[in-house]
C-alpha cells in the first residue's frame, strides 16, 4: 500500500524538495512504496489530516490532527540524518494494519 | 537548465555584518541591481526570515540559506556571502535557538522543480565540514567562486 507523506518547509518549494528526494530514496531502497506532496509550513494543518506522516524541515508546532510528526532537518544538514530516516521508515510501517 | 553560472557581483568574501536582516538587505539590494529578483523580493525574504528562519545546525564553520518565493525571481542564481565575524540566525528546526553563521548562502530559484541537484549540492555543501572551511579560507573573490561553482557543478555525476 502507497504511504503519503507531506513534506513542508518554510515556502515548500526549496528545503523540502531536498528532504523529499531523500527520504523517497531511502524508503524505495528499503521497500516503502511512498508518494510525497510538498506544501508550505502554513497550510499543514489545512492538509496534513489526509497524511500518514508530516515531515517538516523548519520548526512546527501546529495541529497536527492525529497524524505523526518527524523533524527532518537532520536529512539537510546530514547529522543524525540516518536515524531519522529509520524514524521515518518506523512510523510508516508500524501503520500497516 | 541545471547548471549555474554564478555571477561574481553576487559572491562576497569577509563581509562585515551585525545582523542577519543587515546581511539579507544588502544581498536583496544585490539581486534588485543585477536583476535576479522583483521589487518585491526583498520585504518576503525578510519576512519569511522571521517567520521560518534559515540557520542550519552544523559543526563551525555554520550556514544559512536565507530565500523566498519563486514567484518573486526572475532568474535562478545563487548569492553567496562569507562574513568577518559569526552573524546570529534563527535555527531553522528550533526558532528559539541562535546559530553563529559564518556563511550566508541565498537561494535563488525561479522554477524548484528543475533544480533539484542543485538544491542537494547546496546541502551537500552544509554537510560538508571541510569544503565550509575552504570557503571561508578563500583568500580572494575568484577562489570563493571557483569552490561554490565546483560544489555546485556536475563534476561529480
Amino acid at each position: 500500500m502507497t504511504k503519503h507523506i507531506l513534506v513542508a518547509c518554510g515556502n515548500g518549494i526549496a528545503t523540502s524538495t531536498v528532504v523529499a528526494s531523500k527520504i523517497k530514496k531511502y524508503l524505495s531502497e528499503n521497500g516503502v512504496d511512498v508518494q510525497t506532496t510538498q506544501t508550505r509550513l502554513t497550510e499543514v494543518p489545512s492538509k496534513v489530516a489526509n497524511y500518514d506522516l508530516l515531515v517538516t524541515t523548519g520548526q512546527f508546532s501546529g495541529d497536527t490532527h492525529g497524524t505523526p510528526y518527524i523533524l527532518g532537518l537532520s536529512l539537510l544538514t546530514g547529522v543524525g540524518a540516518d536515524d531519522t530516516l529509520s524514524e521515518i521508515k518506523d512510523a510508516l510501517t508500524k501503520q500497516e494494519p | 537548465m541545471e547548471n549555474i553560472i554564478l555571477n561574481e557581483d553576487l559572491i562576497y568574501r569577509n563581509i562585515d555584518f551585525k545582523t542577519s536582516r543587515e546581511i539579507e538587505t544588502f544581498l536583496a539590494d544585490q539581486l534588485y541591481e543585477n536583476g535576479y529578483v522583483k521589487e518585491g523580493y526583498k520585504k518576503a525574504l525578510l519576512e519569511r526570515e522571521q517567520k521560518f528562519p534559515t540557520g542550519l545546525p552544523s559543526s563551525q564553520p555554520a550556514i544559512a540559506i536565507p530565500h523566498a518565493n519563486a514567484d518573486l525571481v526572475n532568474k535562478t542564481t545563487l548569492a553567496v556571502a562569507t562574513l568577518k565575524e559569526p552573524v546570529e540566525f534563527k535555527n531553522m528546526g528550533n526558532t528559539k535557538e541562535d546559530i553563529p553563521v559564518r556563511i550566508v548562502i541565498m537561494l535563488v530559484i525561479a522554477e524548484p522543480h528543475s533544480q533539484v541537484k542543485m538544491l542537494q549540492k547546496v546541502a551537500d555543501i552544509v554537510q560538508n565540514e571541510e569544503l565550509r572551511k575552504e570557503f571561508l579560507q578563500a583568500e580572494t573573490k575568484q577562489k570563493l567562486l571557483q569552490l561554490v561553482q565546483s560544489a555546485i557543478g556536475d563534476k561529480n555525476d
